[in-house]
């Protein structure tokens, strides 16, 4: 079991969740988290992150399949789990009319070997509002808090459900660098969010949930190489796409056109993009907005839910 | 091994009970309530009383009057008060909040109710020490039936007032949902009503209501007019309340709010 633990801090197989309407939320998920790495759940709105990471967190029973964290079953063996990990609820979760200090104090006595309370505080900027009440505080201090009060227990695994919603530009970066920090100090991370470049700056591997489904799992590099690059841009007036060179030639693998405008989808960027503009330089062709990028993790997320939209 | 196990679950229950205790000083509706409605509404009753043939019943206007403050207690220093905590809780997703800590489902509950429970028991004590001395009710003759009625009607209101929060969705719809048992209890489970003075008839299906022991042993140990089997049948009684209340609990409770 020890070994295993070491290799695999959070092991998820065929992994299933069914409300009591019988909506199936989770339909059968597989995937494994290893100790200190950052793992992303992305996906869009009802994809199935919050009641995935909910059955992680041991707050309901899957209806199929297995969970283990750190080894353990999170719903029957609570009590071997619990004084491990840290957990940070989608949506606050504390009494409005205490402070922020009264909150600490109250979560660290029923927490463990619990770090003090200031320490917590300060780890995500909260020091000087420990005396407001929870009702007065903006969205992302009550997020901060929250982050605060996960790490209360020095957690070996942190779940984090979209950590940084609510936040500003500084206090997202912030929030970054700290699950950084805890992760290089070998804390395992599991988060959700919907901003992409959330988990592309931040997580090791990720995974792209669809209705319940896991449509896609690797490094954000995996994932985003396996989408094609793309080029827009307009023809001058008397220019059609058969004027072109033959797109298969430049490595082209897709494209579309609208009026003048042109959208050509390639896995060999640089080979089309200088075939496409060697052209342009010989036949004196001036493409109006040139646009040349590589794919990007936000690429690859709308296109799962365009594929899959088309396939249903 | 089980102090071990112990110490931190006192630790727990302790943390949580003061954040509770904290929040009950600054809901002042609910402080009110729960302070002032148990000591002034047997006054309300008193008229009635005074009408009443108690000697017949071996009973006095202070026993009677002690009765309905401590049954007024465990109804709105425990029972409606901690209907409204268990719900805000609940609402506010900190009940959620807290299972994802190491405190057990049972701790939770517990720990949210020490407070109320505890405001319910020093309650009862001055009550006891007020009507005897101001309304000549006497001494207890077995003054352990009337903490064994005390105690276990403060546990039952606690296990009750979460079951009420599984069939209540806001903080304003329970003041609804707890008066079936509010009014109930009043009339028939011998606080507003002695149950003596009530048909046989009814006073023997009276005496299965949720409170109704409680009640009996506080006023027995009080008058020492309870036979061993009617101690037994009360105890016997409010035990089986208590355990149906912990099963539907645990059973049905709702966590978090519906959506």
């Amino acid at each position: 079991m020890d070994t295993n633990e070491h290799e695999h801090v959070i092991e998820v197989t065929d992994l299933r969740r069914v409300y009591g309407g019988g909506f199936e939320a989770v339909r059968g998920i597989t995937f494994s988290v290893g100790r200190g790495e950052i793992f992303a759940l992305l996906g869009t709105n009802g994809a199935g992150k919050t009641s995935t990471v909910e059955l992680l967190e041991g707050l309901a029973r899957p209806a199929g399949g297995r969970v283990r964290v750190l080894g353990h079953d999170p719903y029957e063996e609570r009590g071997a789990v619990r004084p491990r990990t840290g957990v940070m609820l989608q949506e606050g979760g504390f009494p409005s009319e205490l402070t922020v200090a009264e909150t600490a104090r109250m979560w660290a006595g029923c927490t463990s070997g619990a770090r003090p309370e200031e320490e917590a505080l300060a780890l995500v900027g909260l020091t000087g509002r420990a005396g407001v009440r929870v009702k007065q505080l903006s969205g992302g201090e009550r997020r901060r808090l929250d982050l605060a009060l996960a790490l209360l227990a020095r957690p070996e695994v942190l779940f984090l459900d979209e950590p940084t919603t609510g936040l500003d530009a500084e206090g997202r970066r912030d929030t970054w660098e700290l699950v950084r920090a805890l992760s290089d100090a070998g804390t395992t991370v599991l988060l959700t969010t919907h901003y992409l470049e959330e988990a592309e700056d931040l997580a090791d591997r990720l995974a792209i949930l669809h209705e319940g489904r896991i449509a896609v799992t690797g490094t954000p590099g995996e994932v985003t190489a396996r989408r094609p690059s793309r080029i827009s841009f307009r023809l001058p007036a008397g220019y059609f796409l058969g004027d072109l060179p033959p797109l298969a030639e430049l490595g082209v693998c897709g494209h579309e056109v609208d009026g003048s405008l042109v959208r050509l989808r390639t896995r060999e960027l640089q080979r089309a993009a200088t075939g496409l503009l060697v052209w342009a330089e010989r036949a004196r062709v001036e493409l109006h907005g040139l646009d040349v990028r590589s794919a990007s993790l936000e690429e690859a997320f709308l296109g799962i839910a365009r594929e899959r939209e088309v396939a249903a | 091994m089980s102090a071990l196990v112990l110490a931190p679950a006192g630790r727990r229950l302790k943390a949580l009970a003061r954040a509770e205790l904290t929040l009950l000083g600054r809901n002042r509706g609910a402080l009110v309530t729960a302070l002032l409605v148990p000591v002034a509404l047997p006054f309300s009753v008193r008229p009635a009383v005074d009408r009443m043939d108690l000697k017949a019943q071996g009973l006095s206007v202070g026993t009677v009057m002690l009765t309905a403050a401590i049954g007024f207690s465990f109804l709105f220093a425990v029972y409606t008060s901690l209907v409204s905590a268990y719900v805000a809780r609940r609402e506010e997703l900190v009940l959620k909040r807290l299972r994802t800590g190491e405190l057990g489902d049972f701790e939770i509950l517990s720990g949210t109710a020490l407070p109320a429970v505890s405001v319910g028991l020093a309650q009862s004590l001055v009550l006891c020490v007020g009507c005897a001395v101001l309304l000549d009710a006497g001494t207890p003759r077995a003054p352990y039936l009337t903490v064994l009625g005390v105690l276990s009607g403060l546990v039952l209101c606690a296990a009750l007032a979460a079951l009420t929060a599984t069939v209540t969705r806001t903080v304003e719809s329970a003041q609804i949902t707890a008066l079936p048992l509010v009014f109930v209890s009043m009339l028939g489970s011998g606080m507003a009503i002695p149950t003596e003075v009530l048909p046989d008839r009814l006073a023997s299906v009276c005496e299965l209501l949720p409170l109704s022991p409680a009640i009996r042993l506080v006023r027995g140990g009080w008058t020492g007019q309870l036979s061993g089997y009617e101690v037994l049948g009360a105890v016997a009684t409010t035990v089986a309340w208590t355990v149906l209340a912990v099963f539907a609990v645990r059973r049905w409770f709702r966590w978090e709010p519906r959506r």
